[in-house]
């Protein structure tokens, strides 16, 4: 059975007021845990406006931060999933939803052309919002993210080489969060997100999925990466700063690290943050049109994660 | 208002010098009277453009905030604003002289501040004050602040993001004082506090075996 377009778009602005309105439960409660050890008294004050915040945007149904970032989509697949109209009626109603939202919720109409400035006011226009996709094997549903992702600040990519090791991965990541954690431009305490390995490109995109698509508490299954995750959060924490910038502890909530493989020469790397406003939605469009909310998008899985050239695995490793 | 053992006062506009006088770096604000946004192009049409301003100081009020609301037009004319939040303020220091001349404002609000250097340049003679906002994403609360939106100029020439929005606001916060009427700034003094402690984290870092072309490698300083 073919899912609905209008489904999906109605999905798609529920999503969008959803991920400008609610702040996720694994951010809230990772927030809260650094709030509960934050000795500096300033960056304790700015947590506890920030959880006034959260409240205060649910109560009133507002966008919780008046920079409402960039909306934008994750489109999976299942393998078996078949919607009215193919992917291009699916794009058109994500474009067609993403608009509407702005208006109704409303959000600040951020995208503009890049040197004319010129503004649709609705968050569409060439190339926006992004629309990425992934396939998921056995399945008859399609899960909709959306991520809103702020920011100017926090990101940075280096290409590193096998030589400068963890070493040089520590003093990389370092560089990004003290830079962009001076005044608190990065907006933190943040869910940082470390892409590894990879082309340059894939680099990047590992790095913006791990921070904004992986949630507070989630472990790479690989036993490595699991470690390093560990290691540079509590680094993050010691660097003695904390919300915008001033003397604590709260800087990492959570890091989340993603790997490609490379090229054999080099150890590219990137790193982002996603910001006290750690804002996504997703809903799973099941193949009978009924709709399920959460907020974690389980986007990674054994199979996009997958090493071998064939994928035959049984399908309980194909769930997540 | 968030409670906290620092200290908290509610600021009216327009504020007499003598009144922003008072102000220390580090306390908490909240403000009541008119206030209306301005972002970079605002300042670019206005002070480098040579437009000027759109309407009289007493229309526009005293106070600019450095921000773009998530705010719509509605179909019937009327203005509705959602959450505001501040944008970075050190893109906004190559205008300010000028600027400050034209808007007569001595209350700015934004994000990150500016460089002590800058607010003693160019916020001490005009007898301004710098306020940040708080964590950068309280923009629901700020949002609540919001008493009535008055008007929205130049939308057409700049788009909604970047107009001016006048609006008036009751107990609008929290801001913390960045820059006092000295000039001074409570995130420099933040940075050397935190800047002692930078050194010990690199340790058992090593730099990038390919370095880049202009890097800098003095953790004590800023990117602005």
């Amino acid at each position: 059975m073919a899912i609905p377009i209008a489904t999906l778009q109605t999905t798609a602005e529920e999503l969008t007021a959803k991920a400008a309105i609610e702040i996720p439960a694994d951010y809230l409660a990772g927030l809260e845990k650094l709030a509960d050890i934050e000795s500096g008294e300033l960056s304790a004050f700015v947590i506890q406006a920030m959880l006034e915040n959260y409240k205060a945007a649910e109560e009133d149904r507002r966008a919780m931060c008046g920079d409402t970032g960039c909306p934008r989509w994750y489109v999976k697949y299942g393998n078996e999933a078949r919607i009215d109209g193919g992917p291009i009626a699916l794009e058109a109603a994500l474009r067609r939803a993403t608009a509407q939202a702005t208006h109704n919720i409303p959000l600040r109409p951020n995208r503009v052309h890049p040197l004319t400035r010129a503004d649709h006011d609705n968050n569409v226009g060439m190339n926006a919002p992004e629309i990425e996709y992934a396939f998921h094997p056995d399945a008859d549903w399609v899960d909709l993210t959306t991520v809103h992702k702020g920011g100017l600040f926090g990101t940075d990519y280096r290409m590193l080489f096998p030589g400068d090791g963890i070493e040089g991965i520590r003093r990389f990541f370092l560089d990004t969060l003290v830079a962009f954690g001076k005044r608190g431009l990065a907006c933190q305490p943040a869910i940082v997100g470390i892409g590894l390995g990879g082309n340059k490109d894939t680099c990047m995109v590992l790095g913006k999925h791990a921070a904004c698509l992986r949630t507070v508490g989630s472990v790479h299954p690989d036993p490595d990466i699991a470690q390093l995750e560990v290691e540079l959060k509590e680094l993050g924490n010691s660097i003695g700063m904390g919300a915008m910038g001033f003397m604590g502890s709260s800087m990492v909530v959570d890091c989340n690290i993603e790997a490609g493989y490379c090229h054999t020469g080099g150890m590219p790397m990137s790193v982002h943050m996603f910001c006290l406003s750690s804002r996504r939605a997703t809903a799973r469009v099941h193949a009978d049109g009924h709709v399920e909310y959460r907020t974690d998008p389980e986007w990674f899985s054994a199979y996009s994660r997958r090493t071998t050239v064939e994928w035959d695995t049984p399908m309980a490793q194909a769930a997540e | 208002m968030t409670k906290t053992k620092l200290k908290t006062v509610t600021l009216e506009l327009p504020a007499s010098r003598d009144t922003l006088a008072e102000l220390e770096i580090g306390t908490v604000v909240y403000l009541t009277g008119r206030i209306f946004t301005a972002r970079e192009g605002v300042y670019k049409r206005a002070v480098e453009d040579g437009h000027g301003l759109p309407a009289s100081r007493e229309q526009m009020g005293s106070a600019n905030f450095h921000c773009s609301p998530a705010a719509r037009i509605n179909e019937d004319g009327t203005l509705n604003v959602g959450a505001v939040t501040a944008t970075a303020s050190f893109r906004f220091a190559k205008w300010l002289d000028g600027w400050f001349e034209l808007s007569g404002c001595n209350v700015i609000i934004g994000k990150g501040g500016m460089t002590s250097e800058i607010y003693k340049k160019s916020f001490v003679p005009a007898n301004a004050i710098y306020l940040t906002t708080v964590g950068y994403g309280t923009g629901a609360l700020l949002g609540r602040g919001i008493k009535s939106v008055v008007d929205a100029h130049w939308r057409n020439e700049l788009g909604l993001a970047q107009a001016i929005w006048v609006l008036d606001v009751e107990k609008m916060g929290p801001f913390l004082v960045e820059g006092d009427i000295h000039g001074n700034s409570l995130f420099e003094r933040e940075n050397a506090k935190v800047a002692a402690g930078i050194e010990a984290a690199y340790e058992g870092t090593r730099p990038a075996t390919m370095q880049r072309y202009g890097e800098l490698d003095d953790k004590t300083k800023e990117v602005i």
